[in-house]
Formats: structure tokens, C-alpha cells, sequence
């Protein structure tokens, strides 16, 4: 019952690892063809292998875990989702109903246990709610801001000589629950009126604008416009990155000129952003002389760090329209004179060149020159997801994203041990794209197991490791505050053989230690069209990512190399 | 600021928890907290005073209302409204005491509701400031129990907080 109204629902992948209390809808799986189970290695990669496909279709993501250890796994992954709201529904078993609360074998509170990391969660009492709870569920997750949703099942619920009569609700309603639809038309008039007049005008995008669908709307927006965007880590592809309004990334490893335009500016538009403090740096010198103009579907994300002047609470999509049209009809106009002057001041910041790539000697490759080749022999068109670390900062400053949902990594949890898992996700849900995870050798370690599932699946994914053979963003953070002493952020002495670990699992591996060499083994490697290459590719094990936000200061204080600082 | 912020509830298993696991979770405080099912069985209405600044109870309200097991909810000190609390306490109260505690009683209108050779149990009711003033003034009779239901509370005049 429970897999007929995930096919109703239009499901046709499930990620998931069985166990005792799952069994009965193992059987269930056994006994039909619609809906796809993909059988990963650890909770952990299920729950991110959703996550990688619900962020590069829109689609949300479903895990099916068994109870205790199996539930328990799939924690991290949920947080994950959580943090970035990605649609996710993860389906755990649970012990008998009779059993509950007695510590039964692999019994644990999993309604408990993942409260603060999800959007709502149920447990279903009678097989006869199944259809129901499933069509709430998926409702919940995917409006709204969007998020994880558990269901949690005792394995009575599911028993399968339990009958009762099945159907499939068409509609839900919640009276609890309602998704905020258009913007309030005052609020948004109010807007549209300061971002005509402003001087110095920039617009602030984030994830909000991925998961709106809200990227060509945005860019129509801006490019009428004509002034200066930049986005977030999360919002990377929402405006189309090679554009030369594009100021780059912003925040702690943004772009010069993206934080500089933030911190002189007189107008910020932010959409579907949640001024994060890896954004902002110190939140009281936060853009000082700005109006604060903030567009988000979650009231409980305006005004939560930054008070916004202007707040509207609305779907991206409808504000946006909602503004063009009100741009038109404007008397307001906007003052060239004026942009004209602070596109020649950003102009002026961009010289700076802030992700210059300064050559390493000796044929040594830099990590940032990696990035680059990656992009330039996928025409910059692949599905990149990233683990965490310095690697995933390279990723974001140094592949241009032109289109939404193609960058996939995990912003807000920062979650090590994403970047595979997500990118097999993304290959299920696009079998023939190429789909790149951009990853460090210490993240890799951390959900290698999958080599295994992408060998079963026949899943052709490319993984870029970065080895720097180091916690390399940890080691960085050593370096400028700890006097470079590196407490255990580094193991270059017990490091695997990663061609021999990729050939043990039936795949390629490949290593490449020379700049001379790097554009033509990457070509090779990408070339191998079905099969999953791993590419150790050595990097100088000393660089940093810069720029850097200098902490405590505002957004305009960064360390832009070893030795200059604004 | 003090707030009380009344809410109604879907009466699901698990609701209360998800109420409560937010302020703990995002380190907002709980002075007092009552709940209890209202004349729709389907709802509970729960009570909930806490201190913030306008910033952080607008954040409280709104992370509140985003709970999906979240009907409704009304920040009833934003407008004129009525809070009530009962307290039963304990007390020893022999000799000249009896009396004493007897006069403060009616002074506060509170009940003598149990009595023993050497113990009182008085109920009051009214606002938590009220109950306060009550112990204050019994201070020098020795306490033996004091047992608080926590703010409940309505809006006054026609605002009624309903589905
Ligand atoms: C699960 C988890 N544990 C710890 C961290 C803290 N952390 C952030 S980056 C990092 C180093 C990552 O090393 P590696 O994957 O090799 O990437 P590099 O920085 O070297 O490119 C660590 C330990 C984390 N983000 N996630
Ligand atoms: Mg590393």
C-alpha cells in the first residue's frame, strides 16, 4: 500500500537499505516494477543520493530506511536537506506498535530524534492512513519553503494481511498549514519604488531562487534592470554566472567587487536569502548606508539577522512578475547618471581581480586550475556537486554556472561526505548528463562505500578529488589562526592509493601530478563516457581560499592573498 | 517584556513536543506553559508566557506559526486581555497564624479549600503578578507546597482566538 501511493504520487525512485522493520515493504518493492529502488551502502548516501537528485530536478527525493541504526544513518542526511530546504521524504520503519517504548531491538525515537531537522514528520497508527499521511507528506515537503518530511511506520502498519480499502486522495487540505502565495501588493509597490530611485543598487540572491524555479524570472528582473547581482553559495546558476552583471559570489569567500558592491551600496534587493552569518560577517556593520528590501516565501526568515526596511512575504516567482509589471507602470525612472557611476566604481573593484590565479612552479597544479579545466572540457554545462572544504570554495569561484540546479553542495550544514553520494543522485535522475562530484580526499572517505552502488547501477559519475592530502580547509584555518600548528589536519603518510581503491570497486582511477599533463588526462578521463573514473589529481598542499572575510569586521574587510588585506 | 502567547493546537500525539523542542531548540525561554483540550477535541489550546524583545517574540510567533501542528496563535499582551492563574498552597498554620493566614486569605479572596490541626491549603486565583503579592505577604508562615497551573488567558471584549 505504502509503495502504490509512492507510485501514485508519481514516485519512480526510492533511495534506500533494508532491515527487519522495513521487510514487508521490501516484499512489496519485490513484487512490482514501477517504482525504482536503488540499494545504497550506508543510510547516510541514501539520504543524500535524494537530496542530489531533488536538487537537480526539483523533484523531492525519497529514502526508505529500516528502524534504529537504519534511521539513525539517515539523521546527517536529513539535516542536511533541512538546512538547505530540499524537498525529502524519508520513510523509516519502526518496531511493532505493541513494542514502542519498550526498547525493542533497534527501537529508537526517530519522530524524536530528527523534530529539529525537519518540516513536520508523522507516525502512521493504522495502515488505513498510509495513502493519506503519504499525500500530506509530500504536500508539506514540497511547498512552501520546501523541506524533509518523516514518516515513520511500525512494521505492524505495514503487514501485509492487513487489508483495507485503498484510495489515493487527489488533494490535501491542512488547516494548520497554509504556503504564502503573492507578495502583499503595497509592500512590493513599496519596494519597486526605492529600487528605482536607489543609487547604488544590488541585488543579493540565494537558494530561495533555485528552489522557486524562480532563475529566468530573476533574470529578466535584473537585466532590465541593469544593475549589479550577486549570489549566494546556495543561489549559484539562479542568474547565468559568464553575464557581465554577475558580480560573482559573495560572503566569506566571495568575489571583491560582489562584497565591496554589498557594503557600499544604498539598496540591497535580497530574494530567497536568509542573510546567513557566513554571508553578512559582523551583522552590526552589515552594509551600513542600505535600504533592505528581503523577498522570501518563510516569514520566520525575514528580519531574523538583518531587519529588512521592506519585507515581503511571497513565492519568488509572483513577486518577481509582480514587480516587472510594476517597474513598467512606474513614473519613477531609473537614475542612469548615477549607475553609471557606481558600475565604474565596481568597475574599478573588479581590476582588483580577486581569483587571480597566481601559477605554481615546477609544474605543480594549483586547485583553482583544476576547476578551470573542469570547466572548460564540460563547456561548463555538467552537473557539479561538491563535498566540503576548500575543494567546494574552488568549485564555487572557479566554475561559472550559467544554469540553476547544476551546482549541487551542501551550504548550510556544510556536510562532508555529500558530494558522491549527491552526484550518483544526480545521475540517476539524468542518466546521461555528466554529473562531476568536485570532492577532497578527506570528504571522499567519509561515503566511499558508494563505488560499490555505482558499479551495480551502472553509474558513469566523475569524481575530481582535489588532494591536497590534508583537512585542507582546517589546515587553512590553522595556518592564519593557530600559528600553523596543525592538530591532526593532516595524514599525507596513511593517505590510500585512490587508483587502486577505484580499480578494487571495478572502476578507472587515474592520477595526475603535472599542470603539463592535467587538460589531457582530464580529457581522457571524461572521455570514458560509461564508466565512473576516479581523478587524484595532486595540488600544491599549500594554497588557501581566498578571498577571505576578515572576522569581525564587515563585509568590505577581506584577506585577498598571503600578504594584501583591504 | 513579559508576552503570553496562546495557541491552538492540533490535538496530535507529538504536537506539545514540537512546541516546546522550538524553544529549547532556539533558545527561547518558557516562564509558564498550560495546556489543556478545548470544547473541539480535535484542538488544544496551549498557553505559553515568555520575555523577549519585540524582535525575538516576533521570531518566536513566527517560527510558532510554522509549525505545521499549529492552528492559530495570538500574542494576547499586544492587546487588552484577561490572564488568570491558580496556585494551591500548602502552609503550617497553628496558634496565631491560623488567623493571620485566615485574614490574608480574604484579603486576596483566596479559598481556605483543606484544613488540618496544623495545616492550611488555600487556593488563589488571578493574575501570576497577584499570586506573587500573595506569597510576599505570607512571608513568615512557613511553606510547605506550592503547586502553579501557569497563565491561561483570553482576549477581552469581541477578539476571540478560534478556527
Ligand atoms: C562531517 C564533517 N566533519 C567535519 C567537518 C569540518 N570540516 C570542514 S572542511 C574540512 C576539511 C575537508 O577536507 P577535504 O575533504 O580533504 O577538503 P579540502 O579542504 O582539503 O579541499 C573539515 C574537517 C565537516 N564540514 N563535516
Ligand atoms: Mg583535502
Amino acid at each position: 500500500m505504502l509503495i502504490r501511493a509512492l507510485h501514485d504520487e508519481g514516485v519512480e525512485l526510492i533511495y534506500g537499505y533494508p532491515g527487519g522493520a522495513v521487510l514487508h515493504i521490501y516484499d512489496a518493492i519485490f513484487n512490482q516494477d514501477k517504482v525504482e529502488h536503488i540499494l545504497v551502502r550506508h543510510e547516510q548516501a541514501a539520504t543524500h543520493a535524494a537530496d542530489g537528485y531533488a536538487r537537480a530536478t526539483g523533484r523531492p527525493g525519497v529514502v526508505l530506511v529500516t528502524s534504529g541504526p537504519g534511521a539513525t544513518n539517515a539523521v546527517t542526511g536529513i539535516a542536511t536537506a533541512f538546512m538547505d530546504s530540499i524537498p525529502m521524504i524519508v520513510i523509516s520503519g519502526q518496531v511493532d506498535s505493541s513494542l514502542i517504548g519498550s526498547d525493542g531491538f533497534q527501537e529508537t525515537d526517530m519522530v524524536g530524534i530528527s523534530r529539529p531537522i525537519v518540516k513536520h514528520s508523522f507516525m502512521v497508527q493504522n495502515p488505513a492512513d498510509i495513502p493519506n499521511i503519504v499525500k500530506k507528506a509530500f504536500y508539506i515537503a514540497t511547498t512552501g519553503r520546501p523541506g524533509p518530511v518523516v514518516i515513520d511506520i511500525p512494521k505492524d502498519v505495514t503487514d501485509p494481511s492487513k487489508k483495507f480499502k485503498y484510495s489515493y486522495p487527489e488533494s490535501v487540505k491542512l488547516r494548520s498549514y497554509s504556503v504564502p502565495a503573492k507578495g502583499h501588493t503595497g509592500q512590493i509597490k513599496k519596494a519597486v519604488e526605492i529600487l528605482l530611485a536607489a543609487k547604488r543598487p544590488i541585488l543579493y540572491t540565494g537558494g530561495g531562487v533555485i528552489q522557486g524555479e524562480g532563475s529566468a524570472l530573476l533574470t529578466e528582473l535584473t537585466q532590465k534592470l541593469g544593475y549589479p547581482i550577486t549570489n549566494t553559495l546556495m543561489g549559484l546558476g539562479a542568474y547565468p554566472a559568464t553575464d557581465k552583471q554577475f558580480l560573482g559570489m559573495l560572503g566569506m569567500h566571495g568575489t571583491y567587487e560582489a562584497n565591496m558592491a554589498m557594503h557600499f551600496s544604498d539598496v540591497v534587493l535580497g530574494i530567497g536569502v536568509r542573510f546567513d552569518d557566513r554571508v553578512t560577517n559582523t551583522i552590526s556593520k552589515f552594509c551600513p548606508g542600505a535600504k533592505i528590501l528581503h523577498v522570501d516565501i518563510d516569514p520566520a526568515s525575514i528580519s531574523k539577522t538583518v531587519a529588512a526596511d521592506v519585507p515581503i512575504v511571497g513565492s519568488v516567482t509572483s513577486v518577481i512578475e509582480d514587480m516587472l509589471e510594476l517597474i513598467k507602470s512606474s513614473d519613477t525612472k531609473i537614475d542612469r547618471k548615477a549607475l553609471d557611476l557606481w558600475w565604474k566604481q565596481i568597475d574599478g573593484w573588479r581590476e582588483k581581480d580577486s581569483l587571480k590565479v597566481v601559477p605554481a612552479e615546477n609544474d605543480v597544479i594549483k586547485p583553482q586550475q583544476v576547476i578551470q579545466c573542469l570547466y572548460e572540457i564540460t563547456n561548463g554545462d555538467a552537473y557539479v556537486s561538491s563535498d566540503v572544504g576548500q575543494h567546494q570554495m574552488f568549485a564555487a569561484q572557479y566554475y561559472k554556472f550559467d544554469k540553476p540546479r547544476r551546482w549541487i553542495n551542501s551550504g548550510g550544514l556544510g556536510t562532508m561526505g555529500f558530494g558522491f553520494p549527491a552526484a550518483m543522485g544526480v545521475q540517476l535522475a539524468f542518466p546521461d548528463a555528466v554529473s562531476v562530484c568536485v570532492t577532497g580526499e578527506g570528504s571522499f572517505q567519509m561515503n566511499l562505500q558508494e563505488l560499490a552502488t555505482c558499479l551495480q547501477y551502472n553509474l558513469p559519475v566523475k569524481i575530481v578529488c582535489l588532494n591536497n592530502q590534508a583537512l585542507g580547509m582546517v589546515k587553512q584555518w590553522q595556518d592564519m589562526q593557530y600559528g600553523g600548528r596543525y592538530s591532526h589536519s593532516t595524514y599525507a603518510e596513511s593517505l590510500p592509493d585512490f587508483i587502486k581503491l577505484a580499480e578494487a570497486y571495478g572502476h578507472v582511477g587515474m592520477r595526475i601530478e603535472k599542470l603539463s599533463e592535467l587538460k589531457q588526462k582530464m580529457t581522457e578521463a571524461f572521455a570514458l563516457k560509461d564508466r565512473l573514473v576516479f581523478i587524484d589529481v595532486m595540488v600544491d598542499p599549500m594554497e588557501h581560499v581566498y578571498p577571505m572575510a576578515i572576522k569581525g569586521g564587515s563585509m568590505k574587510d577581506m584577506i585577498l592573498s598571503k600578504t594584501e588585506r583591504t | 517584556m513579559r508576552h503570553i502567547i496562546s495557541i491552538l493546537l492540533e490535538n496530535e500525539p507529538g504536537a506539545l513536543s514540537r512546541v516546546v523542542g522550538l524553544f529549547s531548540q532556539r533558545n527561547y525561554n518558557i516562564e509558564s506553559l498550560t495546556v489543556a483540550p478545548t470544547e473541539d477535541h480535535t484542538l488544544s489550546r496551549l498557553t505559553i508566557t515568555t520575555v523577549g524583545d519585540d524582535r525575538k517574540i516576533e521570531q518566536i510567533t513566527k517560527h510558532l506559526n510554522k509549525l505545521v501542528d499549529v492552528v492559530k496563535l495570538v500574542d494576547l499582551t499586544e492587546g487588552a486581555h484577561i490572564e488568570r492563574e491558580l496556585m494551591l498552597i500548602k502552609v503550617k498554620a497553628t496558634g496565631a497564624q491560623r488567623d493571620e493566614v485566615n485574614r490574608t486569605a480574604d484579603i486576596f479572596r483566596a479559598q481556605i479549600v483543606d484544613v488540618t490541626s496544623t495545616i492550611y491549603s488555600i487556593q488563589v486565583v488571578g493574575t501570576s503578578a497577584k499570586l506573587d503579592a500573595f506569597l510576599a505577604a505570607i512571608n513568615g508562615i512557613t511553606i510547605l507546597e506550592v503547586a502553579r497551573t501557569g497563565v491561561s488567558g483570553v482576549s477581552r471584549g469581541e477578539k476571540v482566538l478560534s478556527v
